[in-house]
């Protein structure tokens, strides 16, 4: 039986991981191929990596991050963060990336994910919405951080960011991200209810009971969190444990 | 010596430090004449079935391989790289594949997202070896483990003899693994499976087909 994904997400600034409470008071923690082989041991699904300070000079300092981790890891890794063209893409996949997250730039150009999907696979592409609600059952996609409306509705966008050939969509709900009151369950549901790519939730994460609501009334194919395993609160083998007592399938080594 | 069969498409140093981390010696093939110097090939794969058996025949590999498997060289075909041992592939348009295994390249059918069913069949899942018999032995490191997958298409091998190991999806049931002789393919990454994958490119290397 397919398994329910657990994917831990790692800030990078040049080169190094981070660690800070809503983009504040963040603090150097440490050498992104230590924190991969110790998710790596501890069973982690896939990892993902999200330039959080991405800028043109500092790209090499990323690539060269990429490919040392995935010299050192073998799973899946998704590195996000600044993608703007296909150049972007297809430079982190020579790096060792096998999946590569386009945020903005999708909003600003949807046509780069058709394109993208087309040349490089469809499961080699993630698309990253944010999503604010702005009303019953209603969301908008915001950019820049959740500061900057679209007028966008997340859950058309979505689909249409699947029909255009992403393989999954990374869906963090505004409201929730930081709370750790958990995930924005009816978003979530809503999305993976109607799109063919694989949703992965994320947001809000403060709990392992919220892993397990994600992907059971949130539907997700997977979840991913942050600060509940950077910080130490639990490791994946703790999560996983905890879903597979719920009936949840998970991979246990 | 492993010959890495290079044809220009992705990534292929995670694959080459995976099987350097098996404990194999892994040298690049991009021409025939290399290919004649390794003693074990892998055939690795990503993209398109078509531009993928295209490159091979432009690069004069496509009959090259076929020549050093019938030599008997041990074979591992990695996902798309398994594909296109078989006879033909229904991937945009209908495309010749090698011959090796006689059988098809099929689509899964259309998703069902309401049920969960989506297509690629992306994640861990199973590899589900005979019941009864030995299993094949590159693949017995992999029993009770899951392994990566990521795919739209599956290979249906015309001989049941031919399939080594099965995985289910939604109501489907697939090849997770085929081979014959000193071939044996994959479906899933083993160099994306962590140490299950490991522990199968391990048995590759160290798999002595009579």
């Amino acid at each position: 039986m397919l398994s329910k994904r657990i994917i831990p997400c790692l800030d990078i600034a040049h080169g190094r991981v981070v660690k800070g409470v809503q983009f504040v008071d963040i603090v150097d923690a440490g050498d992104p191929v230590e924190a991969a082989i110790k998710y790596d041991e501890q069973g982690a699904d896939e990892l993902t990596f999200l330039d959080i300070r991405a800028s043109h000079e500092n790209r090499d300092t990323l690539y060269h991050m990429v490919t040392d981790v995935a010299e050192n890891v073998f799973m899946p890794l998704t590195v996000g963060g600044g993608v703007k063209a296909l150049a972007d893409i297809e430079n982190l996949l020579h790096a060792g990336a096998d999946k590569v997250s386009i945020n903005t730039a999708a909003i600003v150009n949807p046509q780069l994910v058709r394109d993208a999907a087309e040349r490089f696979g469809s499961s080699t592409i993630v698309v990253a919405v944010d999503a604010k609600r702005v009303g019953e059952q209603r969301w908008e996609c915001f950019t820049h951080g959740g500061r900057k409306p679209t007028g966008i509705d997340a859950v058309d966008w979505a689909r249409r960011m699947s029909d255009y050939g992403a393989g999954e969509i990374l869906l963090t709900s505004m409201d929730a991200d930081g709370t750790r009151n958990g995930y924005d369950l009816a978003l979530t549901r809503t999305v993976a209810e109607h799109i063919t790519a694989n949703v992965i939730a994320s947001g809000g994460v403060g709990t392992l009971e919220h892993l397990a609501e994600g992907l059971s009334e949130g539907k997700a194919d997977a979840v991913l969190a942050a600060s509940i395993f950077h910080f130490g609160e639990f490791t994946i083998g703790e999560a996983k444990a905890y879903l597979a007592e719920r009936g949840i399938p998970v991979r246990i080594r | 010596m492993i010959g890495l069969i290079d044809y220009g498409m992705g990534n292929m140093h995670s694959i080459a430090k995976a099987l350097e981390h098996a404990g194999g010696d892994v040298q690049w093939v991009k021409t025939p004449r290399q290919l004649q110097q390794v003693e074990r090939i892998v055939l690795p794969g990503v993209g398109a079935f078509r531009d993928c058996i295209h490159t091979l025949h432009e690069r004069g590999l496509a009959q090259a391989l076929i020549d050093k498997v019938h030599d008997g060289a041990p074979f591992l075909g990695i996902c798309l790289g398994m594909q296109v041992l078989m006879d033909v592939s229904h991937e945009f348009g209908e495309h010749q594949g090698l011959g090796l295994i006689p059988g098809q390249v099929k689509p899964f059918p259309a998703s069902h997202p309401e049920r969960g069913y989506k297509i690629p069949h992306m994640g861990w899942n199973d590899v589900i070896l005979p019941a009864d018999g030995e299993p094949h032995p590159v693949l017995a490191p992999l029993r009770e483990r899951q392994v990566y997958y990521v795919h739209s298409y599956y290979c249906a091998p015309q001989q049941e003899a031919h399939l080594l190991a099965a995985c289910s999806y939604g109501d489907h049931r697939f090849a997770a693994a085929i081979g014959r002789d000193n071939i044996v393919a994959v479906q899933f990454h083993p160099e994306k499976s962590q140490r299950a994958g490991l522990a199968m490119l391990n048995a590759f290397i160290e798999w002595n087909p009579l």
